[in-house]
């Protein structure tokens, strides 16, 4: 399958991934009105130590360790290979969030609720919006055979 | 910093688009911008902005513009306030004036007083798309002598010969002077472009001996980075004589942009500044000059075109000539209004000529003397686009050398500030957070798209003026046509004003 995977040689640590993430998420059609004034919740964030930045999200593991670790079964890898969370279902023990090797599953702001990158499928973009706008193409979408 | 100074342009944040996102705090290599955690607002020092364009171009909300300052000092016409400025910073410094790239006074381009030819009933345009067109060239001496073998088969004597694929070349920028991601750019696109560039006088980095078959070596006055091996390596030779952003004067690499791996190319010392003698202390005549094109011809078995390149000035045609007759195999000329990383500001400006001059007599002086097919001629400094490239060859070149244009492509927005190396787009810098910056991945292809962009509008251009190669255009001046000269500049260019019929 197609994922996002981070170039660390070219990921600046400018963080814009970070901004664009929460603005594709925000459901608001404008990024000033979605992210101005508000503490921004992306499902992607960059790591920084001194010159080495880079960016992570969630890998949708093969076998995925969240999946098997939720109680409430609301998170699931579909036939595409993406790891989805379904939010009705998920009861905010935050399991997930403790197994992942990543730190890709986060608490959702509101605390009831995990919540993850879904590769942009989940939000009407399409193509995932960190990857758009990264300005350095340090973040890539693309099949790796070594992956699967 | 000068007390007595304003910076001369303004950072305007627009407050109601700003989501503080930092990003113009993390990408400015200046510090210009900082946060604010107390009012979670962002602020400005725009004493330290060189206006590159880097925060604007990142904004994700647009929020940001660089204005001139309004501020001024009493209107006069003869102290501009640069003018002012300038002597304020010498006062307080004592120190020559440094600026980066070309020469931004307001002089006349002659490019733009010459307007082209087209086709029209009794000679009809050619269709690129639909009929061949021919850009692709040679560059070398034309004098093949007919000679035959015992068996009477003709023997080759044509003398080594650049082939390229379109009349554009990237020009000498070094290592040094740019970093290791915009060069590593340049040689990746001239390779999918069958065409070169040039190492300009920093040597070569042994990654890109690989790239070597579009490379053109320099041999400057300072002979960094010049050896065996690298001459080997290269396509052809090129002997900096001069440049036409600083005629006259050697190159000048600042202490802070050399470092380990720039100090092992060029075989110099770590972070001590790198100034290129001003003559070649071997070269004081034409003959001095044609020993070290022999030498270097005997060093790499006369198998590569060796090219002379100097600047653009008042006896060019005459220096021309005389390059021509020391087995020089190609001239390079550039003109003032030539990129640098570095040169001193009153050089820079004020001298040199337009090489829209140089190349019209170096050209005519060449054909007058029966020698215009022992030499190519190349020009550069300050070629801007594809019709410059059509006039320049019309004028008499044979190809032109693009260095501004391939910078501005990788994402130079013109702030003139390569001397600090602190280039906030990775190109014109050796610090290894901001070389970054520049992913050769994506930048190669921003030049390969430029120069086949740049192709396409020739073809379109030659085909509307019923030319269907660029042999038939080069020193085509009927094709040209003078706007605004004087009757001086028309001789000099040897061109009839709009109008004027055959």
């Amino acid at each position: 399958m197609k994922r996002i995977y981070v170039k660390e040689e070219w990921c600046l640590g400018c963080h814009l991934c970070e901004y664009e993430c929460a603005f594709a998420n925000s459901g608001i059609a404008d990024m000033v009105k979605a992210l101005k004034g508000k503490t921004i919740h992306p499902n992607v964030h960059v790591e920084d130590c001194g010159d080495i930045h880079f960016a992570v999200n969630c890998r949708h593991c093969k076998d995925p360790i969240c999946v098997h670790s939720c109680i409430s079964g609301a998170l699931t890898k579909g036939e595409d290979g993406v790891v989805r969370i379904d939010r009705d279902k998920c009861v905010g023990c935050l399991t997930c969030v403790l197994v992942c090797p990543y730190g890709a599953v986060l608490p959702a702001p509101d605390g009831h609720a995990a919540m993850k990158c879904a590769l942009c499928t989940d939000n009407g973009r399409g193509e995932p919006n960190c990857v758009k706008y990264c300005p350095n193409g340090a973040i890539v979408f693309e099949e790796r055979e070594a992956a699967e | 910093m000068d007390l007595y100074i304003r910076p001369d342009y303004e950072v305007v944040r627009n407050t109601d688009r700003c989501i503080a996102c930092r990003v113009c705090e993390r990408q400015c290599a200046n510090e210009v911008h900082t946060f604010d955690p107390e009012t979670g607002k962002m602020r400005a020092d725009e004493s330290k902005c060189v206006n590159c364009h880097r925060c604007v171009s990142l904004c994700p909300t647009h929020a940001l513009k660089i204005v001139k300052t309004d501020n001024t000092y009493r209107e006069n016409a003869n102290w501009s306030a640069q003018t002012i400025n300038e002597v304020y910073r010498q006062a307080n410094t004592g120190g020559v004036l440094l600026s980066s790239m070309g020469n931004p006074k307001p002089f006349p381009v002659f490019w733009d007083k010459m307007l082209l030819n087209a086709s029209q009933v009794t000679n009809p345009p050619i269709d690129p798309l639909r009929e061949p067109m021919e850009t692709q060239l040679w560059l070398g001496k034309r004098t093949a002598k007919i000679e035959r073998d015992e068996k009477g088969l003709l023997k080759d004597t044509l003398a080594p010969q650049l082939k390229l694929s379109v009349p554009i070349l990237f020009s000498a920028m070094s290592y040094g002077s740019i970093s290791y991601n915009a060069h590593e750019s340049l040689a990746r696109a001239a390779e999918e472009l069958g065409t070169y560039y040039n190492t300009g006088e920093g040597g070569l980095h042994r990654d890109f001996y690989r790239y070597g078959k579009n490379t053109i070596v320099q041999v400057a006055s300072g002979r960094f980075g010049v050896h065996k091996e690298y001459l080997e390596t290269a396509a052809a030779i090129e002997i900096k004589m001069g440049q036409g952003a600083k005629p006259g004067i050697g190159g000048h690499l600042p202490g802070a942009k050399i470092s380990a791996d720039v100090s092992e190319t060029r075989m110099i010392p770590q972070g001590v500044d790198a100034i290129s003698p001003a003559p070649h202390h071997d070269i004081y005549s034409i003959e001095d000059l044609k020993q070290l094109v022999d030498s270097l011809k005997e060093a790499t078995e006369h198998k590569k075109p060796i090219i002379v390149k100097i600047a653009a000035v008042h006896n060019a045609a005459a220096i021309a000539s005389g390059i021509a007759r020391s087995g020089a195999d190609i001239i390079a000329i550039d003109g003032f209004r030539g990129g640098t990383g570095a040169a001193p500001t009153r050089i820079r400006d004020n001298v040199g000529i337009p090489i829209e001059m140089a190349l019209a007599q170096i050209d005519a002086r060449l054909r007058d003397e029966g020698i215009r097919d022992e030499v190519s001629i190349l020009v550069g400094g300050s070629i801007r686009s594809s019709a410059d490239v059509v006039k320049a060859i019309a004028l008499g070149a044979d190809a032109c050398y693009i260095g501004t244009a391939a910078l501005l492509a990788l994402g130079c927005h013109l702030c003139r500030s390569c001397h600090t190396g602190k280039c906030n787009w990775g190109i014109a810098t050796q610090r290894p957070d901001l070389v970054k910056r520049l992913n050769p991945d994506l930048a190669y292809k921003r030049l390969v798209n430029l120069v086949s962009a740049w192709k396409h509008e020739i073809e379109e251009i030659m085909g509307g003026m019923g030319i269907n190669s660029l042999e038939a255009l080069r020193g085509n001046r009927l094709m040209l046509r003078g706007i605004g000269l004087t009757d001086t500049e028309l001789r000099l260019l040897g061109i009839r004003y709009a109008g004027e019929s055959l």
